[in-house]
């Protein structure tokens, strides 16, 4: 079990001090893989960041700290102070955009075997690395490519190699399919689920594509604003979300033979400089009252195992009901008042 | 019955490196499309990474040269060998939106002012019959000229900026906007704002769409036809939710196939708390 103790991830800027997250509490079951989504800039990286230990300036911790449920080599336990050292041998990452992070001028198989986790075993390790790519469906010789010549699937495939390859007990794993046509995308994130299978560990997935975490995650955590709203079995959190804006999340984008029509969440967040008082989804919400503006709502377990911080988290079911009863897509295809309904609020 | 877009033989052929190592890549390989409607019409182009989406819709825009071939876009033609189309009538058959919003604008200079400055080169119009052009078509993406005055692009939210964008394009009414992943940027909360905006726009500027997009289930959603592309050829082409619900075309049916769905899981998974 992985335990966050109410995180407060903070950036130090020019214009001061923006945290990023800002008290998170949960527990993360082992062997599981746990999909995180939410807009862009609520701090799904940050989070990641955080539970990789790579904290350093710009990025302090405020408050809390993570406990990873393992031991070191010296018996203690693994906590935020100490989980650089077991980089790469317990716990690895792969970053956002980590197609262009493979560096370019190093050939493949120098990247592998520079771990500090492989010093002084280059010849044998590289002999492992040979088997172990041509597992994954990669060539052996791939891995004396420079990374411009494997094409972004390729380059992927070896990104999973590389945090795979120690058999860690934590996979982290930053929206590692974004700009991947679909086909090479199933093909990496079969891929991904059978290692996790073989090797029974647990690996947290960011993605902006719930269809994905639908596939893959057993469960999700939902973030809007530096906050965790909600946090449940993935088959909740499609099929009785308990928060309004997962259900928006999980809902707003069409299905290949849903008739219904569709409708964006107008609005953005608000900026985390402002000081935050009641709810954080308050101006955007289509249930909010008078007590959300006011309360802040803390992150309840509503049933074993499903949090939720929302204060009407019970209307949300109706809601959901209420937005399957919409008008049907060609009702409203050549109605232009109705397509624009949400052009006002968007701003 | 109105030609909305022709392509005849279209090809292009990149050459890669320099003699005598060059690479010939065959980005697109003989494109025939033929989309005649009497109303305006909303076309998607999918397909693999690199199948040639994005160099089809330059070649459209007369942004590459295509190595032979030739585009019409409503009766015009506007690529092929020697095609020179008059600058102002091009403008108002066919216009881009790009998939970045910040990088359709400068950073240097107020959205306004390039807004003001299309409508008084396309329309060649003076200053107050420009305002008003721009104004109209900010209104039909739900924005206020007295809002976006004076307001640099990074004042702007990435949706916000995307609909000054589609503004933008809309300044010379044009008869066909191609647009290359226009919602891949923007948050999948707020992306179907712009898709509906796309599909208002149809009926009220009677602007025709050529959609790019990784995005299935949004071409399903928005368009009359659909074009699958693979290899630098369209494998499918026809009705988007004929093709989408019984492709032909075994590319077709191996898209289909991966798109991660929100029913049916590719493998079994358990729940944790309930097992
Ligand atoms: N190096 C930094 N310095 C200052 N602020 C930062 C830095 N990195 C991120 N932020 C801010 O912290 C917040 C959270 O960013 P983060 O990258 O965690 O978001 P995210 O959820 O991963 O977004 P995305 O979906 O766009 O990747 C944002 O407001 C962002 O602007
Ligand atoms: N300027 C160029 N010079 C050489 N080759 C190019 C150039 N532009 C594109 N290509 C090649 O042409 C092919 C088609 O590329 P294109 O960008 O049109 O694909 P696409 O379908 O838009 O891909 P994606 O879905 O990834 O955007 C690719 O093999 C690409 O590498
Ligand atoms: S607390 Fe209120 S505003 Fe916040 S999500 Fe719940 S109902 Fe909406
Ligand atoms: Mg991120
Ligand atoms: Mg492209």
């Amino acid at each position: 079990m992985i335990r966050l103790d109410n995180i407060v991830a903070t950036y130090t800027t020019q214009r001061g001090q923006v945290n990023a997250v800002d008290g998170v509490t949960l527990e993360i079951p082992d062997s599981i893989v746990m999909g995180i989504a939410g807009e862009s800039g609520c701090g799904k990286s940050t989070l990641m960041k955080v539970l990789y230990g790579d904290i350093g300036f710009p990025l302090s911790l405020s408050s809390g700290s993570v406990d990873y449920g393992l031991v070191n080599e010296r018996g203690e336990p693994v906590t935020t102070d100490n989980i650089r050292s077991e980089w790469f041998r317990h716990i690895s990452y792969i970053p956002q955009s980590s197609m262009s992070s493979l560096n370019p001028v190093v050939r493949i198989r120098d990247q592998f075997v520079d771990f500090p986790a492989t010093a002084g075993r280059k010849k044998e390790v590289l002999a492992q690395v040979r088997d172990f790519v041509q597992k994954l469906g990669l060539p052996p010789e791939s891995i004396d490519a420079y990374p411009h010549q494997l094409s972004g699937g390729m380059r992927q495939r070896i990104m999973v190699a590389m945090a795979t390859f120690f058999q860690p007990e934590i996979i982290l794993a930053d929206e590692p399919t974004t700009a991947l046509d679909v086909v090479v995308q199933k093909s990496i994130l079969l891929l991904l689920l059978d290692l996790q299978k073989e090797m029974r560990n647990t690996i947290m997935l960011v993605s902006h594509d719930m269809g994905v975490h639908y596939q893959i995650t057993d469960k999700m955590l939902i973030m809007y604003a530096a906050k965790v709203v909600e946090y449940a079995d993935t088959d909740d959190i499609f099929q009785s979300p308990l928060h309004p804006y997962t259900l928006m999340l999980t809902n707003s984008l069409p299905t290949i033979g849903d008739e219904r029509a569709r409708r964006g969440l107008p609005g953005s967040p608000p900026s985390l400089w402002e000081p935050q008082v009641g709810c954080r989804f308050a101006a955007r919400c289509p249930i909010a009252a008078d007590r959300c503006r006011q309360e802040e709502p803390p992150l309840t377990e509503y049933q074993r195992g499903h949090f939720s911080a929302c204060h009407f988290a019970g209307d949300v079911a109706a809601l959901k009901e209420s937005m399957q009863a919409g008008p049907s897509l060609s009702e409203v295809a050549h109605d232009t008042s109705k397509l624009m309904l949400d052009l006002e609020a968007d701003r | 019955m109105n030609t909305i877009l022709k392509t005849q033989g279209l090809n292009k052929v990149y050459s890669l490196g320099s003699f005598p190592r060059t690479i010939k890549v065959q980005a697109l390989d003989d494109i025939n499309l033929d989309i005649e409607s009497d109303q305006p019409v909303i076309v998607s182009l999918v397909g693999e990474s690199g199948s040639g989406k994005t160099t089809l819709a330059k070649v459209i825009l007369r942004l590459v040269q295509p190595s032979s071939g030739a585009v019409t876009v409503a009766g015009h033609t506007v690529a092929g060998k020697g095609t020179r189309p008059n600058h102002n009538e091009f403008l108002r058959t066919v216009q881009p939106i790009f998939q970045n919003p910040f990088e359709a604008f400068s950073q240097h200079r107020t959205v306004d002012s390039y807004l003001r400055e299309t409508a008084e080169r396309v329309g060649k119009l003076h200053k107050d019959a420009a305002i008003q052009a721009v104004e109209e078509a900010l209104a039909a993406v739900g924005l206020q000229y007295s809002d976006v005055r004076g307001k640099y692009p990074n004042q702007f939210s990435g949706g916000e900026l995307q609909r000054a964008s589609v503004a933008r394009a809309l300044i010379p009414r044009p008869q066909l906007i191609v647009a290359d992943e226009p919602v891949s940027m923007i948050d999948a909360s707020r992306r179907m704002i712009i898709i509906n905006l796309f599909m208002a726009l149809k009926e009220e500027y009677r602007t025709s769409f050529l959609y790019i997009t990784h995005d299935l289930a949004t071409a399903y959603y928005i368009s009359d036809y659909i074009a699958v592309m693979n290899k630098g050829r369209i494998v499918e082409f026809g009705d988007a939710k004929q093709v989408l619900s019984q492709p032909q075309h075994e590319y077709t049916q191996l898209l289909l196939d991966s798109i991660p769905r929100l029913n049916s899981r590719w493998v079994e998974r358990r729940n944790p708390t309930t097992g």
